[in-house]
């Protein structure tokens, strides 16, 4: 009926809204505006991403053979890899000495990187691997093509891999740790 | 310019003459200048870059026209030289807050080429995230429509709740805004643990979102006031100018492609859903058919939920993807209106031409016959009730 | 607000006093309103906490906002009429410190006591119309002239409406004076209940609701800030005003809403009176100001809860609520207060 009540309504839901935020335990309980908010204060406290989170690529040196796959089927090819071929050690005694794939180089320039995934996901060897790590800016554009080292050392914040929901038929899968 | 003078006889011409003369004078008295106003590209109310170019007598708009094009990217000519996994990462930035459902209708179209089908599982999956991508999309529409009638709570309300359905994207396809999760023969990943549950809370904090802008918003009488009658599109009229999705479904126009034109690959017809309409064809009724979507949105979703199969997520596909030559077109509803990418390929790793047919560039196309002789602030409110994503325009 | 103080101090002094007070008077609240409403309920309202960083809980944002705002560079568009775009802000501004003038604080305490206060208080309160058709004229900008032009059509209208909704009040206190209409409110009485006084909200409670409407308007807050509709106009006049200019609007739109609330508290909450106290005791003149300051921030409230919670009128829609709604139910108000005035 007419002006009044559809923006009387309005104010409630505002008043109530307020009234939640401020008194997240009920009104008679004292006023936490903190617990209330779904905000959340940033460099104080921090969000926990979802495992899956694609926040940084991670790289397990050890596995990589430098077989180039991840920066050929990089959309925008943002990953620098150099290597070269060694004699490892023979595995027996007496044996030939084995020829192995060294990485020299492995750079991902994030200041160019999409977030697609794509090379996480070609990788045979289980090299690279994402991270949920978020923080990880820098102040100068160029000083976001990180070298190998910096990548091996996000592989410590990699999660292990969820377990599925049920009716899946997927391998939950291990990262090499 | 030479007025042709009709033949006559003399003392009409003389009459006619005379006539004329006054009325010019009159017209010189009243004229008064013109005046010209750019909105955008640089302008709050265009949520990108989309350019108005209004011819205003006061406050009243004589003639407007868009400038498209200020974030053209390129995708249709980047996409023949990608390789076909590589261009669904491309295609999520085309709809950047509903994205998942811009690989959708590509991977089908892909899918169709290759004569592959997914797993029913994947399918279950891919229609659910195509559905809360919807969500997530229109969602945002509504509460940017408070912001450009001037509310500004209803906004806040949009991304807290909105929230809710990125984080359970996120926590199956690890991206927030740009899942790039559809592969050809089905999906990158299963579910995590838990997920489902997460899920129906989601959609429930979707659901009460709903009710609370409906008496924020929609019962409020001056935003009645601000788009009832506002902007009518009428049925014909925007059928030929091509618009889509709610646009079309404000109009009254019952077609929705979910339903009408479902391609294989999607399991909407494994829910009970209902396609809302609303005969007005106003600002208004665009915003409630909106808002009716979102919630039977959560509807389908939650069905879908109960139902998936348990099985494979992969269809086998080959490990370098080569689709045979051909020419295939699949359109699916997305958030914004149909979507349809049609794929010409050779038989090579990448697609020889593809064309994508995005919902946002017919939808804003109306404006020059929608905004003729309404007042500046009704623009912002029209466009508002479109509702379009630069990139869904520009590509 | 000298005579309190039984010291005798020298014409000098007292300008100062005089001019500190009324910096005070026009700034602390406004500062207040800004913190607790704008920055702090607003942000609740919207699930957040708004600034928590500048001082315990954000407190101190605004001193961090207004050190911003000195730092920036003061941009005068190329074909700006550079005299009046630089004097607009400061007609803005001036119009609000003209009208704390007439504001009573306590039985002593008050800057000028004029007969014909209120008169006063609306007549300057239209002054900021030209400082914002100046700010919109010299801006040499399509936005910020149809925001000047939009804000003079606008305050002109409600200009209206305010006036008669305090000519039932003046009608029914029977002065123009702004400590007399406090002193009416005080020792009045209502339907021979004397005890809570006769605070004229409840017998002008549709003058009341009309100057709420009209103040609303008045300030351009939300739903009535056509003038600068962020999503039209980008920000109307104030478009192409940055750094310190910018905030000296900025003051001044606050600014405002905190003396047109305590007009409004002086003619319909009781001023700096509260019930149940002898009205010219000298403890008002203490606790005066902060019983006003209580007061202002109650109708404040309102305005901003206005603010969050509605969407903005259409310029037509506006006027039309304007000249078809309240001028005829003032109008009717001030009958009805005439004929009553005279029955009793």
């Amino acid at each position: 009926m007419g002006l009044v009540p559809g923006m009387i309504k309005g104010l409630g839901v505002t008043a109530k809204s307020a009234i939640e935020t401020i008194f997240p335990d009920g009104p008679l309980k004292p006023p936490s505006p903190s617990k209330g908010a779904v905000t959340i204060q940033y460099p104080h406290e921090k969000e926990a991403p979802a495992p899956r989170a694609r926040g940084v690529i991670a790289l397990q040196e050890d596995n990589c053979t430098a077989c180039m796959l991840c920066a050929r089927e990089c959309p925008d090819w943002c990953i620098y890899i150099e290597g070269h071929k060694e004699k490892a050690p023979p595995r027996r005694a007496g044996g030939k000495p084995r020829q192995k794939n060294k990485l020299d180089r492995f750079d991902i320039d994030f200041a160019l990187c999409m977030y697609c995934g794509i090379c996480v996901e070609v990788c045979p060897f289980d090299a690279l691997f994402w991270s949920p790590e978020y923080e990880f800016s820098e102040p100068r554009i160029a000083d976001l093509l990180h070298d190998k080292s910096r990548l091996a050392e996000w592989m410590e914040t990699v999660p292990d891999f969820e377990s599925y929901e049920s009716g899946s038929e997927a391998k939950v899968r291990k990262v090499p740790r | 310019m030479t007025t042709q003078i009709p033949d006559l006889s003399e003392q009409e011409q003389l009459r006619y003459i005379s006539q004329q003369a006054a009325d010019a004078r009159v017209n010189v008295e009243i004229e008064t200048e013109g005046m010209t106003l750019n909105l955008g590209p640089q302008h709050p109310a265009t949520h990108g870059t989309l350019r108005i170019i209004a011819k205003l007598d006061g406050e009243q708009v004589v003639a407007a026209e868009p400038v498209m094009g200020y974030m053209h990217r390129g995708y249709e000519k980047l996409a023949e030289v990608r390789t076909y996994p590589q261009v669904t990462t491309l295609v999520n930035r085309i709809d950047w807050v509903g994205s998942f459902a811009n690989e959708t209708p590509f991977i089908l179209a892909a899918e169709k080429l290759m004569e592959v089908e997914a797993p029913p599982r994947a399918q279950y999956i891919r229609t659910i995230l195509h559905e809360m991508s919807r969500i997530a999309n229109v969602i945002l529409g509504i509460g940017d429509m408070g912001v450009q009638v001037g509310a500004v709570t209803p906004i806040f309300f949009a991304f807290r709740d909105r929230e809710y359905v990125l984080n359970q994207i996120e926590a199956v396809t690890g991206g927030r805004f740009h899942p790039n999760f559809d592969r050809i023969g089905g999906l990158k990943d299963d579910l995590p643990a838990g997920w489902i549950q997460n899920t129906k809370n989601a959609m429930e904090k979707v659901r009460d979102f709903c009710d609370q802008i409906e008496e924020l918003m929609y019962g409020n009488e001056i935003f009645q006031a601000r788009t009832r009658g506002i902007g009518i599109i009428p049925k014909d009229v925007g059928l030929a100018y091509g618009l889509s999705g709610v646009n079309i479904r404000g109009s009254g126009v019952d077609w929705d492609v979910r339903r009408d034109n479902m391609s294989p690959g999607l399991v909407y017809d494994q829910v009970d859903w209902k396609v809302w309409t609303h005969p007005d064809g106003d600002s208004y009724s665009r915003m409630w058919v909106r808002l009716q979507e979102v919630r039977e949105g959560t509807k389908i979703v939650d069905q879908l939920l109960d139902q998936i199969p348990s099985g494979p997520i992969m269809a086998k596909v080959p490990r370098i993807i080569k689709v045979p030559a051909g020419e295939a077109y699949v359109e699916t509803e997305n958030p914004l209106g149909v979507m349809g990418y049609y794929v010409v390929s050779k038989g090579d790793l990448n697609p020889y031409r593809v064309k994508i047919r995005s919902a946002s560039f017919n939808n804003v196309s109306i404006t020059p016959w929608l905004l003729k002789g309404v007042y500046v602030p009704d623009i912002i409110t029209i466009l508002g009730s479109l509702y379009f994503i630069l990139g869904d325009i520009d590509r | 607000m000298i005579s309190i103080l039984s010291v005798e101090i020298p014409y000098w002094g007292q300008t100062t006093f005089r001019v500190l007070g009324g910096l005070a008077a026009v700034l602390l609240p406004a500062g207040a309103l800004v913190y607790i409403y704008l920055f702090k309920l607003m942000s609740f309202v919207q699930s957040r906490l708004g600034p928590m960083e500048a001082g315990p809980a954000g407190s101190l944002q605004l001193l961090a906002e207004v050190g911003k705002a000195f730092q920036k560079e003061d941009i005068f568009p190329r074909k700006a009429d550079k005299l009046v775009f630089a004097a607009a802000p400061f007609v803005v501004l001036m119009s609000t410190f003209l009208l704390i003038l007439v504001v009573p604080f306590g039985p002593d305490a008050w800057f000028v006591n004029l007969d014909t206060g209120i008169f006063f208080a609306l007549a300057v309160s239209s002054v900021s119309v030209i400082g914002i058709l100046m700010a919109g004229w010299a801006s040499a900008s399509k936005y910020s002239l149809l925001g000047g032009l939009r804000a003079a059509g606008q305050l002109i209208a409600y200009e209206l409406p305010l006036v008669l909704a305090v000519m039932g009040v003046v009608i029914q206190a029977g002065t123009l004076n702004m400590q007399e209409i406090v002193y009416a409110q005080a020792e009045g009485e209502i339907f021979g209940i004397s005890g809570i006084g006769n605070p004229f909200i409840i017998t002008q409670f549709i003058g009341f609701a009309i100057f709420l409407i009209a103040m609303q308007a008045e300030l351009t807050q939300p739903p009535f800030d056509m003038p600068v509709a962020e999503s039209e106009l980008v920000s109307g006049y104030m478009t192409e005003y940055s750094g310190i200019r910018f905030l000296l609007f900025f003051i001044g739109e606050f600014a405002t809403a905190g003396v047109f609330s305590m007009i409004a508290s002086v003619l319909f909450l009781g001023g700096w009176w509260v019930p149940g106290l002898d009205p010219d005791s000298n403890l008002f003149n203490i606790l005066g100001p902060a019983v006003l300051f209580g007061k202002v921030m109650l109708v404040t409230f309102l305005i901003f809860w206005f603010r969050f919670t509605y969407p903005r009128f259409r310029e037509d829609q506006l006027q039309k609520l304007a000249w078809k709604v309240l001028i005829p139910l003032s109008l009717v108000n001030i009958v009805a207060t005439g004929i009553l005035k005279v029955v009793f």
